[in-house]
């Protein structure tokens, strides 16, 4: 097993989390660099995510990397029945670090076990997906100065969303202050509600959409995915409560910055996107740094 | 303890025995233990009174001493088992079976959706609860609870 591997965000420390949030501020100043001239990379996605392999190809690219692998897995030998298991001996044979995207939760650590080279979680099904929490954390620190007692609200589909469960746990060594909007089919689950009380983190819960976000350091915004309800009345009834638009935005706080992992449907109207509190679009380009700051932990660069 | 009550599973040369199993759970442990498929000779008795269970299971195997790992298995469905090892009509040894703090290779993953379930691999646990005993993977990270723990 390598303990350089980053496949849950839980395998950073808090000290960890910070060490690479400098780090990522340096890539920042300096995005251009030869860290990982002579190295190979093998970016392995099982499954199509265009903005995360682009996002992570751009942070090897900018350090001087070479990438081989494959963005789907019909271009792989998974069509012919490979495990993941061979896929990944033999691929760690070949380079440096792998970057792994797979739709089968678990996958990663799996491969990070079987690997004789660091794996770098891109997303195991509906399980993990460590680099884009730490991208989300790199835009709060960044956009806040401090990642120390924020109200952080999160809106949308709490039940379902990856990134709103891994940001919880990595902003839980912060002592923040947690509200959930979101409708009662998709509240946060009762593990996270569990695991905030063991670990005396305030939190409020809400299903109104409205101006309880004047209080907000970090507004973060999910799709509501029709494909998450049984009954497609239910989700007619909730699909259009949680859309924020420019004129709510008028008595929040001067520092609010307004996330969302990306895509976007209708759930941040277009209009906001011109007002200065928007920043999905800078926090998807933090992405590249955070993620260059992850590949040079990962090889002790 | 010189004046016993007659045993309600009549007693066993040399082997061992097994008691405080649930009732409901004999035939899983029995299962488990490959006890179906094993010449020696199996005694068992169920729906036995049990001050801690209300009603309890034994099953005698006679030449039979187990390992700790296959023991180990039972813990998931029986925690508060107990084993007295015999020989020659008596109690030499008792062992109590303990919750593991790890689960390797013993229970299925509930998701149907973890590695576990789609590749050949070992499954883990960390027991994040022991009574009732629960398991978190240590791939897919999801929960088994105990009453979804399914005996590979």
């Amino acid at each position: 097993m390598d303990n350089k591997s980053l496949v849950s965000i839980d395998d950073y420390t808090k000290e960890e989390i910070l060490e690479v949030l400098a780090r990522a501020a340096e890539f920042e100043k300096n995005p251009n660099c030869n860290l990982l001239e002579g190295k190979v990379v093998a970016s392995l996605f099982f499954e199509p995510s265009t903005r995360t392999r682009l996002s992570f190809e751009t942070a090897i690219s900018r350090m001087g990397g070479k990438i081989v692998g494959f963005t789907d897995s019909s271009s792989s030998s998974v069509t012919k029945g490979e495990t993941l298991k061979d896929t990944t001996k033999m691929v760690s044979n070949y380079c440096d670090l792998v970057v792994m995207r797979h739709p089968i939760e678990g996958s990663a650590r799996y491969a990070s076990e079987v690997s004789d080279v660091p794996v770098i979680n891109a997303g195991d099904g509906a399980n993990q997906h460590p680099t884009q929490t730490m991208l989300d954390l790199y835009s709060i620190y960044k956009t806040q100065g401090t990642l120390e007692n924020l109200n952080i609200f999160m809106v949308g589909d709490l039940k379902y969303g990856r990134t709103v469960h891994s940001l919880l746990m990595a902003m839980s060594h912060f002592n923040p202050t947690f509200h959930f909007i979101a409708p009662k089919e998709l509240e946060i689950p009762l593990a996270y509600k569990i695991f905030m009380n063991k670990n005396n983190i305030k939190y409020h819960e809400h299903t109104e959409f409205n101006d309880i976000i004047n209080d907000a350091d970090i507004l973060y915004m999910t799709r509501v995915q029709r494909e998450r309800f049984a009954d497609p009345l239910e989700y007619e009834k909730v699909k259009n409560v949680y859309i924020l638009k420019n004129d709510m935005l008028e008595n929040t706080r001067d520092n609010l910055k307004i996330l969302h992992p990306l895509p976007r449907v209708n759930e941040i109207a277009v209009d906001v996107d011109e007002n200065p509190k928007a920043y999905y679009f800078q926090q998807a380009l933090n992405g590249v740094y955070a993620r260059q700051a992850i590949i040079a932990k990962a090889l002790d660069l | 303890m010189n004046a016993k009550k007659e045993l309600q599973v009549s007693a066993i040369e040399n082997g061992t025995v097994i008691d405080h199993i649930p009732a409901e759970y004999l035939f899983q442990v029995i299962n488990i233990l490959g006890l179906d498929n094993c010449d020696n000779s199996v005694t068992f008795g169920n729906n036995l009174e049990s001050k801690i269970l209300g009603k309890k299971a034994i099953i005698k195997i006679a030449d039979k001493f187990f390992e700790d790992d296959e023991i180990n298995k039972i813990s998931l469905i029986a925690p508060h088992a107990k084993l007295n090892i015999i020989k020659n009509y008596q109690v030499v040894e008792k062992k109590i079976v303990e919750s593991p703090d790890k689960v390797i290779g013993i229970a299925k993953c509930m998701n149907p959706k973890c590695i576990t379930n789609v590749e050949d691999v070992t499954t883990r646990f960390k027991v994040i609860e022991k009574t009732p005993i629960t398991l978190k993977c240590h791939y897919c990270e999801k929960i088994t609870d105990h009453k979804h723990i399914e005996i590979i």
